[in-house]
């Protein structure tokens, strides 16, 4: 009888311990993350641990530079930047150059063709293959600096004893704590959109089911933002999208939704996936309208085109949100905008959007990682820092067809977020180059050929 | 991350891509992670499906043949280059820089050498290796450059009136020397190199 006595008073204790951390787990959870994320206010917390990480990031890139240095090796370099120096003269200029330097005919019998024309094609092809201005946007950009994660680190045979017991720390801290934390944070913005949507579903079409439904979006997107530990800044929120317009941005991964939507609401375009995304998607549209598309009808550009602009007539209804490039670039460029969304008419929205990628790179590469690996990395990540910028409305100009409209969006963008401008498609990702582009050359340099006859034979 | 190099290059590797190519450190670092960024396999070789995934390669009218290049031992398709062979090619396109002009006889010519530059080129053209450039392979590349906006007939006259003016010894085709000969005034030290940021 003694012995029993004896463990039963250390179980409850052990019960009672695990309750009452528990429950202080939850209820700093409540207090500090969800009830905030419910009225959109902030503590700071966030602002804090970035500052402190920033120190602690220089510190680490000073002591591998300093590894780096004594033992003589020279630190790998990131090939991001440009490696060679390219002149941007044009095919004509360039073959006459060469023509003009090894001609020892007088210049008015032009010559049409020199064996040393195919010197440009050689040169602008080894060019390419040291360095061209498309692949390098489908992989993570590197950074000059580690921040202590091991996906990002090249010279990691530089690492001293401090840096490693940091790096440590590090993963006892983003795996043990962050993680799990994030997690539930996820599940609990995710199941409280799907549930409240779904009830919300049941009102009258009407002022207030907008109302609630709008609080609700908000407030779910806000509780998924503190999820990713994401610190955003919107600039310029006096030209936040208004109903009947369009939103354009750059896209670099899913998580774009969520950072827009938790500071305006918008109606989503999409294709209609099956599993948890179906579900949410099929919840979503019951509280207020947004565009899912089955998977047969996204092929259909006049179907698309028909739904988005009745959309946009219907003042009532939200700004729709549209990715016009179609795909994942890696944040340091922005790709061709595909027409369709520019063709409909109404006001469009640019919207910038730059992640700092030293506190986790945000860019989904869709053939490396699946949706649940890239989440799970996104979320064992210091935090996800980004700016937003508002970009005053612009309209389609009198002459201008949908092309230029896209392209003259697109620079804006590129310009407010400090990315380079490529005329490229972002499909090349997957696909190939459409041959119309080396026809383009084939016909310049053929008219430097044939022109030249024309000339003599008129002489 | 993951077409970060599963193996880094060693110091050894480097020195001795260094003696033979005569590119810096830094300049064989920067191209050895632009050879693993290309290498989709992740096998340490690239083959010709990596470089035709290069989009302005793809659009260069002769990109075929410049992958070719690359490639030396005939035209199988398993082909496969490592990183010295991508080095050994691209050093063909290294500046010709003052202190190397005046080198010594006897070491062996330098792969940046006008010579080697214009061998470069002489190879584009010549895709069978027989060192010649025959009336059909020259039109084989002028097709390469002028896609169908120029009808056969024409492309003949020309192709006819090149040779005529490089033939010098009659057989109806290009040598090597023949082809030097013509291009002797040419600036072939600037217009067949890359110049390097750093």
């Amino acid at each position: 009888m003694v012995l029993f006595l004896d463990f039963n008073p250390f179980d409850n204790l052990l019960c009672i311990l695990l309750g009452i951390s528990f429950t202080v787990w939850f209820t700093l959870l409540l207090v500090f993350i969800i009830v905030p994320a419910i009225f959109g206010v902030s503590f700071g917390i966030r602002q804090l641990y970035m500052k402190t990480l920033l120190k602690i990031f220089e510190w680490a890139t000073r002591r591998i530079e300093r590894g780096a240095k004594d033992k003589n090796h020279p630190l790998h370099k990131p090939y991001s930047n440009a490696i060679i120096a390219k002149e941007p003269t044009s095919l004509e200029e360039e073959i006459k150059e060469i023509r003009r330097s090894g001609s020892n005919r007088d210049l008015d019998s032009a010559s049409e063709f020199e064996m040393s024309d195919i010197f440009y094609f050689c040169r602008r092809g080894v060019e390419s293959i040291m360095d061209d201005e498309v692949t390098k946007r489908f992989s993570a950009e590197e950074l000059e600096s580690w921040n202590l994660l091991t996906r990002s680190n090249y010279n990691f045979q530089h690492i001293s004893l401090r840096l490693t017991v940091l790096w440590g720390l590090g993963v006892v801290i983003r795996y043990g704590f962050l993680l799990p934390l994030r997690v539930t944070l996820a599940f609990t913005g995710v199941g409280l959109l799907v549930v409240l949507t779904s009830i919300i579903g049941f009102l009258p079409n009407g002022r207030t089911k907008n109302f609630l439904s709008e609080k609700v979006h908000l407030m779910c997107y806000r509780i998924c933002v503190r999820a990713l530990t994401a610190i955003i800044t919107y600039h310029d929120s006096e030209n936040k999208p208004k109903n009947g317009g369009i939103c354009v941005a750059n896209h670099t991964s899913p998580i774009d939704v969520i950072i827009l939507a938790s500071d305006g609401c918008y109606a989503m375009v999409g294709q209609i996936h099956g599993g948890l995304m179906g579900v949410i998607q099929k919840s979503m549209v019951k509280a207020c309208p947004h565009i899912w598309f089955e998977r047969s009808e996204v092929k259909d550009r006049h179907l698309v085109a028909k739904r988005l602009s009745d959309h946009v007539e219907d003042k009532t209804k939200l700004p729709i949100l549209i990715f016009p490039e179609g795909t994942c670039i890696n944040n340091t460029s922005v790709m061709m905008f595909k027409k369709g969304s520019f063709e409909i008419g109404s006001t469009v929205y640019p919207v910038a959007i730059k992640y700092d990628p030293r506190f986790g790179d945000a860019f989904w590469n869709s053939s490396q990682f699946g949706m649940v690996s890239y989440l799970l990395r996104m979320m064992s990540s210091w935090a996800i820092v980004c700016s937003v910028w508002y970009l005053p409305p612009m309209s389609r100009e009198e002459g201008e067809d949908a092309v230029q409209f896209a392209n003259r969006v697109k620079a804006a963008i590129a310009r407010q977020g400090g990315l380079v401008d490529l005329l490229w498609d972002g499909g090349l990702k997957r696909g190939k180059v459409k041959d119309t582009f080396k026809e383009e050359q084939q016909k310049l340099y053929s008219k430097m050929l044939v022109g030249t006859q024309e000339d003599r034979s008129r002489s | 991350m993951g077409s970060r190099a599963s193996t880094l290059l060693r110091e050894e590797e480097i020195e001795e891509i260094k003696k033979e190519t005569g590119f810096s450190h830094s300049q064989i670092t920067r191209l050895y992670s632009r050879f693993t960024s290309l290498d989709k396999g992740e096998n340490g070789t690239l083959s010709r499906e990596d470089f035709q995934r290069i989009p302005e390669l793809a659009i260069n009218p002769l990109g075929d043949r410049i992958i070719n290049a690359f490639f030396p031992e005939g035209l199988d398709r398993e082909d496969q280059v490592n990183f010295r062979g991508f080095m050994r090619t691209l050093a063909h396109f290294r500046p010709i820089e003052d202190n190397e002009k005046n080198k010594d006889p006897t070491a062996s010519e330098p792969l940046n050498s006008r010579t080697n530059k214009l061998l470069f080129a002489f190879r584009l053209y010549d895709l069978d290796r027989d060192d010649k450039i025959s009336r059909d392979e020259l039109l084989q590349v002028l097709r390469m450059m002028v896609g169908v906006n120029i009808s056969d007939e024409q492309l003949g006259s020309i192709a006819d009136r090149t040779i005529q003016e490089a033939d010098q010894n009659g057989d109806n085709s290009i040598s090597f020397n023949e082809f030097i000969k013509v291009l002797e005034k040419v600036d072939v030290e600037q217009k067949m190199s890359i110049r390097f940021l750093h």
